[in-house]
């Protein structure tokens, strides 16, 4: 319990002294995990709401298989990535590997499946509920997608807070298509994993709480969004 | 109409926010170079890199990995220039052609990592001597195995004792596949022996009740070498920029700079460009 009390006292102490290396660490964080979520509810979100309403053969199939890769390992998402941005891969020549880019594109992918299948049950509950609504107004399937997805964006945060939580949480993939260098790709995930491996637990584990702190803070921060949202438009 | 107005306000303001952050870095002058956690973990790099960045302008990206894993990036283009410590792994990289020209950099030693109160009698000078009591006792060991350099030299050790390790292997020898301060914290926990670089040791905080066995044995030595890579094999290797850090390196003031990283008064790398 020391090593608690230890850490607790020096996350303070860090937050505190606002150091500029440990501001643009959180800060590269942030840009990699909420661009990221952005880019995988752009994608996600009407997925999920087309496996919701739509009527195509395979559809079951996608369901089974976006709700599987909710389970997607992290390190194989980063090797895959890896292979694709390496020099010797298909898209080597763009030069991607090692920058905030890659580590963008890998937690896309991995959170990708998350918030698409969040979002298909979202919407397919409401579809259930308005379908016959829905089609006396002659809304098409497409249509209804769209509707159900505009009017369960509250609910819908839910789906990518979910997505945000797992991509800034993961050390896998980033570690291995950002290469955790100083200054350009390091995150406070792959941070924490390099004082581990320093042996300097307390270190380590005060970097986990300011994560977990600004997790919170994020989450805090989309409640609140929410609800005056909601107030104000729902 | 005042809805499909919001709606579009909306997807704007995510179209701006997402070109907002994945906006490009301004372009920088940088190599990247593919080394080992040894460097990176010891805090030479944070000493050295530093002067030549200011003396040069151009950026030093470090990946800190194995050697193994170092060589295998750089096999696929991925690093300009690999600055790893397994001589025999480097030459045949050269062989291969991946690499231009090997030289050699600096020195430090392994150190035998092992409990104080020494269960199996390992201490002493010999690390040869060391391997064979620790196997006899058949006293608990953690090996890198991930083909590090620090792996292979442990690997070259066995071999030299007369120990066949791959037959000798049992519970007691722990193949954990992990780089090097994984595999020291493993230890410390469970106060087992392993052979690691004198830097990540000195650097290392979770020792628990670990300390040097065997250490000052000639054959402890451990050989750095800087390789660029080679742009025959891939054409965007920054040919130029890499062989600036490498003539840098075994410069008299990079060597000096190299010499002059200490912690707690000791000296960690010891340059030997010239020899």
């Amino acid at each position: 319990m020391h090593e608690m009390t230890t850490s607790l006292a020096l996350a303070g102490e860090l937050f505190a002294q606002g150091d500029s290396q440990l501001l643009a660490i959180v800060l590269l964080s942030l840009r990699v995990s909420l661009t990221a979520t952005l880019l995988a509810c752009l994608i996600g979100m009407p997925l999920g709401a087309l496996l919701a309403v739509g009527r195509f053969p395979g559809r079951r199939t996608l369901i089974v298989l976006f709700n599987a890769l909710m389970g997607l390992p992290p390190v194989v998402v980063g090797l895959i990535v890896y292979l694709l941005l390496s020099r010797a891969g298909p898209l080597g020549q763009f030069g991607l590997l090692f920058t905030p880019t890659a580590m963008v594109i890998a937690q896309t992918i991995l959170i990708v499946p998350i918030v698409a299948a969040l979002s298909r049950q979202v919407v397919e509950d409401a579809w259930r509920e308005y379908r016959e609504q829905l089609r006396s107004l002659g809304a098409n399937r497409l249509r209804a997608a769209r509707t159900l997805l505009w009017d369960g964006r509250f609910s819908l945060t839910t789906a990518g807070l979910a997505g945000f939580g797992r991509a800034v949480a993961e050390v896998g993939a980033v570690m291995i298509v950002g290469g955790n260098i100083d200054g350009v790709t390091r995150v406070m995930t792959t941070t924490i994993a390099l004082e581990t491996s320093k042996g300097d637990l307390p270190l380590a584990l005060a970097l986990g709480m300011i994560l977990i702190a600004v997790v919170l803070l994020i989450n805090i921060a989309a409640f609140l969004l929410r609800q005056w949202a909601e107030r104000r438009w729902g | 109409m005042i809805r499909n107005l919001r709606r579009k306000i909306f997807s704007a303001a995510c179209g701006a926010s997402l070109l907002l952050a994945v906006s490009a870095h301004a372009q920088e002058r940088f190599i990247t170079v593919a080394s080992t956690t040894s460097t990176e973990q010891s805090g030479l790099f944070a000493h050295l890199l530093p002067a030549f960045e200011r003396e040069s302008g151009i950026l030093v990206r470090v990946v800190a990995l194995g050697t193994g894993q170092a060589l295998d990036l750089a096999r696929r283009g991925d690093a300009d220039v690999v600055f790893v410590h397994d001589k025999v792994a480097e030459e045949k990289f050269v062989a291969e052609g991946f690499g231009v020209k090997r030289q050699e950099v600096m020195y430090n030693d392994f150190v035998l990592i092992g409990p104080q109160n020494d269960p199996a009698k390992a201490a002493g000078k010999d690390i040869l001597a060391g391997l064979r009591q620790i196997e006899a006792a058949k006293a608990p060991f953690v090996s890198r195995g991930d083909k590090s350099g620090t792996h292979a030299a442990e690997l070259r050790y066995w071999k030299a004792a007369g120990i066949d390790i791959t037959a000798a292997k049992g519970p007691w020898y722990k193949d954990t596949g992990s780089g090097m301060g994984p595999a020291l914290n493993t230890a410390s926990s469970m106060n087992a022996y392993l052979l690691a670089d004198r830097g990540t040791w000195l650097n290392f905080k979770n020792r628990g009740d670990l300390g040097i066995v065997v250490e000052g044995d000639k054959q402890l030595f451990n050989q750095y070498g800087v390789i660029l890579v080679n742009p025959a094999k891939h054409a965007h290797i920054k040919q130029a920029d890499g062989q600036k850090l490498i003539d840098w390196v075994v410069s008299t003031a990079g060597q000096k700079t190299i010499a002059d990283y200490k912690i707690g008064g000791e000296q960690l790398f010891f340059p030997n460009a010239g020899n």
